[in-house]
């Protein structure tokens, strides 16, 4: 059997970001940042993708994520970046456990439908809540590092490095985790759920605890984006965030895991380009790519890869 | 047609683009504001038949064989497009006709002013909402619709031209749409963002009452307004959010929607 590259793989590429991130220029930092905390969420989602499942609602628990940070700042005066990490994540993990007792029900369309109601829902409860900020949202805390701050020009460096090691973590995690019997009954329940069901497997509590750590990956990335960005706002819950993690998600296919992280690399740049070339049209460049990208590679952008590998 | 559409949204916006215009430009030249209500008519019409058939037999047609899913993903890819060809169609200062609106006066409801054209709007739903059952329900067209849409294979063999069917469907559907954002223009600014908010409000309908069901969006339809109306009316701060609530509660009881069909299982 040949042995499985892709966790020296994943520790490469992200050792690399590490060590030889502060190289960057700060803006670029910034998008790889970004790009990290989104990979965080594709990932989520590429986990209940090969369930056949499209969560509409991911941004439910991105912002969920990025919120518990902010509030960390804002009543208990936390800014550390691992602090507001972990609180967003067991956030959102504690809501998905919760709610996942009614989504693992659902496939198909209402799956995506029920999730998306339900992000919605969050959404209007943010622009309702003065005490959060209503519809403008908060500025967060600058973050922290261990409980000291970096210097100014720092400040992006660390948060990256930080990203860039939660990353690598949560990627070789889930790496593991799609090898186990429990990871490797995705594929079954999208091929065909009642046969997985009639080999003693139940469907719905697979289906469950991908959700649960889909949101978890998803609350890690909220509060990261929330971090990097230092302001939130209730648009992270609106159906089009979940929209965006959706295209990175399906953008980079779901062979590997480092294809979340690529694709959400490769969004900000053509977000970050067509947006910059033609700031009026941004959205017509993205929804032109993105059906490129499904009629000509409906495995995704890792499938070039991979291609290329087999020749 | 076993399509979730988001572009509809876009179509809903497109009609309400083009009738606020051609209404207005209607006004300017000093025609009879009587027959603007035609001119709404033959906007939405318009629009649709530029843009519908394009997508479908440009794009649509292809993805058919694609899992729902996708489909979902392909038409969200052209509600962007569409979302900024809007934009650059019309820009992104807000359109006002009021007059539609305003010709026709109000009446009085137990002492309250109630605006006459909210009437027509009714009645249009009603006709358009019954002839669409008529039409599905019993005509020869409407049965070959219906048989399409269940078994596309069959239905070829048996010698019916599907792409034609396809083709119609998706442009009555859409038809349907830009009738509604064009009727509703007088009534509301015309600004971008038009298609969002009622693409979510539409699926929540749908949903509520069943995918594919007439009757379902129908009861659907009005269990949203009324739903949407009491809250804003008495607990104005639960508003933004009280639909995907009754969406999600009817769901977690009746998991496919009020007025499901049964789905076959396959082994």
């Amino acid at each position: 059997m040949k042995r499985d590259r892709t966790p020296l793989f994943i520790a490469l590429v992200f050792l690399f970001v590490i060590s030889f991130g502060f190289l960057l220029p700060q803006w670029a930092m910034f998008i790889v940042t970004i790009a990290i905390a989104r990979g965080l969420v594709a990932l989520g989602l590429m986990l209940l993708l090969r369930a056949g499942l499209v969560s509409f609602g991911q941004a439910l628990y991105y912002c969920l994520g990025a919120y518990a940070a902010g509030a960390l700042g804002r009543f208990f005066g936390l800014s550390d970046i691992y602090v507001q990490m972990l609180a967003g994540g067991a956030l959102a993990a504690g809501f998905a456990f919760v709610l996942g007792f009614l989504l693992a029900r659902y496939r198909g369309i209402f799956f995506g439908l029920l999730s998306l109601a339900l992000s919605m829902i969050l959404y209007g409860l943010l622009v309702k809540n003065e005490a959060l900020g209503s519809t403008d949202g908060f500025n967060i805390l600058p973050s922290a590092l261990f409980g000291t701050r970096p210097e100014a020009g720092w400040v992006r460096y660390a948060v990256m490095a930080s990203a860039a090691v939660v990353a690598l973590l949560a990627a070789l995690l889930v790496h593991r985790y799609l090898n186990t019997p429990l990871g490797r009954l995705a594929p079954a329940i999208k091929d065909n759920e009642i046969r997985v069901e009639y080999m003693g497997a139940s469907a719905r509590r697979a289906v469950h605890v991908k959700y649960v750590i889909a949101a978890a990956l998803a609350g890690i990335g909220g509060a990261l984006a929330a971090t990097t960005v230092g302001h939130i706002d209730p648009e992270m819950a609106y159906w089009t965030t979940s929209g965006e993690f959706i295209f990175i998600a399906i953008l980079a296919g779901t062979r590997n895991v480092l294809a979340p992280f690529a694709g959400a690399l490769l969004y900000g740049v053509i977000h970050t380009t067509a947006y910059d070339l033609s700031p009026n049209t941004w959205q017509m460049s993205l929804g032109i790519s993105l059906l490129l990208l499904i009629v000509f590679l409906p495995e995704g952008l890792w499938s070039l890869f991979s291609r290329l590998r087999w020749r | 047609m076993k399509i979730v559409n988001v572009t509809h949204g876009s179509f809903y916006a497109l009609g309400a683009y083009a009738g606020a215009s051609l209404t207005g430009a209607w006004l300017a030249r000093g025609y009879p504001p009587a027959l603007s209500y035609a001119v709404l008519l033959v906007a939405a019409l318009g629009i649709t038949l530029v843009f519908a058939p394009l997508i479908e037999r440009g794009i649509l047609r292809f993805m058919y064989a694609k899992d729902e899913a996708v489909i979902l993903l392909i038409t969200y890819a052209l509600f962007l497009v569409l979302e900024d060809v809007i934009k650059l169609i019309w820009g992104v200062n807000p359109y006002f006709i009021a007059e539609p609106y305003a010709l026709l006066g109000s009446f009085q409801v137990a002492g309250m002013a109630y605006p006459t054209y909210n009437l027509i709007l009714i009645a249009l739903a009603v006709i358009f909402g019954g002839g669409l059952a008529w039409l599905l329900n019993s005509t020869r067209v409407g049965k070959l619709l219906r048989a399409v849409i269940h078994d596309p294979e069959v239905s070829r063999a048996m010698g019916v031209n599907v792409g034609r069917y396809y083709l119609v469907t998706f442009t009555i559907g859409s038809l349907l749409a830009a009738l509604a954002g064009s009727f509703t223009a007088p009534t509301v600014s015309v600004v971008p963002g038009l298609g969002v908010e009622i693409i979510v409000l539409s699926f929540a309908v749908v949903v509520i009452g069943g995918l594919g069901s007439l009757p379902g969006a129908a009861l659907g339809a009005v269990i949203v307004g009324v739903v949407r109306s009491f809250s804003v009316h008495y607990l104005p701060a639960v508003e933004l959010f009280v639909i995907y609530f009754v969406m999600a509660a009817v769901l977690a009881v009746r998991p496919r929607g009020l007025f499901s069909l049964e789905e076959p299982r396959k082994i």
